[in-house]
């Protein structure tokens, strides 16, 4: 098992004729991933990667039976463009687009109450179940199949990680980027569920970073409702102060949005804090021995 | 991104707000002739983005257009330190010069994007003229919060609500609530992502008068909202973040070391900057350099480096993924071809198309300490900029 993606995960690509779409639609396929569908509003009836590309979501899955879309609609169209994939039923929408307007995002997730889909993103790297399906942008080829899940916001420090663990010989269930904005629209909490659930997932690797309160309501959910270990790692211990540090949910507004403070919560709650980011793997492989 | 308390009284102006009478100075002389204008006692205010700027002698109540020409004239042209910002302090070019009020309350009131609910969120207070972080700590009890479903907008119950619980009365009821919707409308309209009157102050003929104001706004948003855009004063940004913009580098942030790093991704960035002190070394920089298609940044960032004096080593760390490697390894032998590289610099790489980008560098022949993994590469430019030799 693993969560959100697998064998039976039927992708849609939301903006496949573009440039970036188009690369990573064909990465994903390179990897194994069923790509069944692309979407361009005006382009439907042609082919894009040897992929139908339909005018709208609900048709697209109407023929396709899609049931994940991956979106890469630049950011003023973007939100308009989950909203569609919401309609339409999608029960799982990754949105890797970077820079959507907040108040767009307020929208979108007004509109996600009592709907089924769930998003993952924006401004996030995808997911991938490693062997399985990869539904995002990032390096296939560094994952391993295996039992330690990694939920986290950032991207480039997520392959970090997992090439810190494949090297070390531990496999990934999945991997989960859940996007560096201030409102994700799966938080760790969500994630952490899932994995907690899953048979297949034995640990998990947590990645926060400075800014908002999510690694709080974290440690909250881990003191109270896993079981399974949990090796935990922020981002940004030297960040000054009222800076946006490149993710726009990176920045640290009150005392709650401080390293120190997520890290002292994050303890609290018994997970394993990794003292540097060179030494996550490490900090899990111990983790993993002491189960 | 920031504007001036004078801009953001404006829009509040314009969305029906009160406000004191006044205007922007940029010399002692104009500041008179608005004090004239006003015609009673004036306050002269430092116009800077920094707060703190009471404590630190920024405002200044006078009791004629003589003195407000003096006290524009001994803030003009110079740079103000407060306690939010460094000790070199920030340039005032300007001052707000406007009409002294005759203050009963000071209350406080505020909209922001909720990261917990993901909704707008007012807050409200009593206790204004304050920070709002100190208040919540101290007297969580004087603090009123209001979600704000987008789809509906802000309700006049949920005004009046927030009205009770800043202890307002009779007509001032329904003046506070019709201020509300105002703010709620402006920070929709403009995509604020804070919008703050503090104080909110009750004069003493009951009314209600936002007397100091904060807006700031979602910077994914500006390609919508030119005219705020407009509003940008670089002056009083960093000069290196402003100039590292020019170069196309939107995301560089100052620091006090004196490693200058470029990283691909912002999360990967904070954490070489982590590692980089966990090595006992301070970081020159923040710099996530994006996903590239071609050189230029690259090379525009080791232009920054080497303008930068205080740089006494680099560190290159770049996990390919939407970059890739090759691209960053043409950009690193571009920059040694065009300048000259005065301080050691350490690489490493790792993703995307990394042989390609490994060939590259070797064989351009150029200098550099190659790093084998994230740690080493953060221990041997710690190494490198303490002048230690390999």
């Amino acid at each position: 098992m693993s969560i959100l993606v697998n064998e039976s995960t039927r992708l849609l690509v939301q903006g496949i004729t573009g440039n970036e779409g188009s690369f990573h639609a064909q990465r994903c396929i390179e990897y194994g991933t069923k790509v069944v569908a692309g979407v361009t509003p005006g382009k439907g009836g042609s082919k894009q990667l040897g992929v139908p590309v339909f005018n709208t979501v609900e048709k697209a899955m109407a023929e396709t039976g899609a049931n994940a879309s991956l979106l890469f609609v630049p950011p003023a169209f973007a939100a308009d463009g989950i909203l569609e994939a919401i309609d339409a039923g999608m029960p799982l929408v990754v949105c890797i687009t970077e820079g959507i307007p907040v108040l767009d995002t307020v929208k979108v997730h007004r509109y996600l109450r009592g709907k089924s889909t769930r998003l993952v993103g924006p401004n996030c790297s995808g997911v991938i179940s490693p062997g399985k399906c990869k539904a995002g942008i990032m390096v296939g080829e560094i994952h391993l199949p295996g039992n330690v899940g990694i939920v986290s916001r950032s991207g480039t420090l997520t392959y970090e990680v997992v090439s810190q663990l494949t090297s070390l010989g531990i496999g990934q269930s999945t991997c989960v980027g859940i996007g560096g904005d201030a409102l994700p629209g799966s938080t760790f909490i969500d994630i952490l569920e899932l994995f907690e659930a899953d048979r297949d997932t034995k640990a998990v690797v947590l990645i926060g970073e400075i800014g908002g309160t999510m690694e709080q309501e974290a440690a909250e959910f881990i003191s109270h409702k896993m079981t399974k270990r949990v090796v935990a790692f922020i981002a940004g211990s030297t960040a000054p102060p009222g800076k946006r540090m490149g993710h726009a949910g990176a920045i640290i507004t009150g005392s709650a949005g401080k390293a120190s403070e997520k890290i002292k919560a994050l303890s609290q709650a018994r997970a394993i804090i990794a003292r540097h980011p060179a030494e996550i793997g490490l900090t899990t492989r111990k983790a993993l021995e002491n189960l | 991104m920031k504007v001036h308390e004078y801009q953001a009284k404006a829009l509040l102006a314009q969305y029906g707000i009160p406000v004191p009478r006044g205007r922007v100075a940029f010399s002692p002389s104009e500041a008179r002739d608005i004090a004239v204008e006003i015609g009673s006692k004036p306050v002269v205010k430092a116009q800077v983005y920094a707060g703190g700027r009471g404590k630190a002698g920024g405002i200044k109540t006078v009791n004629s257009p003589a003195e407000a020409e003096t006290a524009a004239s001994q803030l003009i042209g110079t740079r103000l330190v407060t306690h939010q910002t460094g000790p070199e302090g920030v340039p005032v070019s300007k001052v707000l010069v406007e009409e002294a009020s005759d203050v009963t309350r000071e209350l406080y009131l505020s909209i922001l994007v909720d990261g917990t609910s993901r909704l707008p969120l007012m807050i409200a207070s009593e206790a204004g003229g304050m920070e709002i972080e100190e208040v919540a700590q101290s007297t969580p009890e004087r603090i009123f919060r209001r979600d704000i479903d987008p789809a509906i907008g802000f309700q006049l119950f949920q005004g009046r609500k927030l009205a009770y619980g800043m202890n307002l009365n009779g007509g001032q009821i329904s003046e506070a609530t019709r201020l509300m919707t105002n703010l709620y409308k402006l920070f929709i309209d403009k995509d604020c992502s804070l919008a703050e009157i503090n104080p909110l102050v009750v004069t003493s003929e009951g009314k209600l008068l936002a007397l100091d104001a904060k807006l700031s706004f979602d910077d994914n948003a500006l390609y919508r909202q030119k005219d705020i855009q407009e509003l940008q004063d670089k002056e009083q940004e960093e000069p290196l973040e402003v100039e590292a913009r020019d170069w196309g580098i939107d995301n560089y942030v100052k620091m006090d070391g004196n490693i200058g790093c470029m990283v691909n991704g912002a999360g990967l960035a904070m954490a070489v900057n982590d590692l980089i002190q966990h090595c006992d070394g301070r970081a020159a920089n923040f710099l996530d350099i994006g996903t590239l298609n071609n050189t230029a940044r690259v090379v525009n960032s080791f232009k920054m480096f080497v303008a930068d004096p205080r740089i006494k080593a680099v560190l290159v760390n770049i996990f390919g993924g939407m970059a890739r490697v090759d691209v960053i390894a043409r950009g690193i032998v571009e920059a040694y071809q065009q300048m000259n590289i005065p301080f050691p610099v350490v690489i490493r790489l790792a993703g995307t198309n990394l042989e390609e980008g490994q060939r590259i560098l070797a064989e351009s022949g150029i200098s550099f300490i190659q790093a084998k993994d994230f740690y080493d590469s953060a221990y041997k430019v710690v190494e490198a900029a303490k002048g230690v030799t390999k």
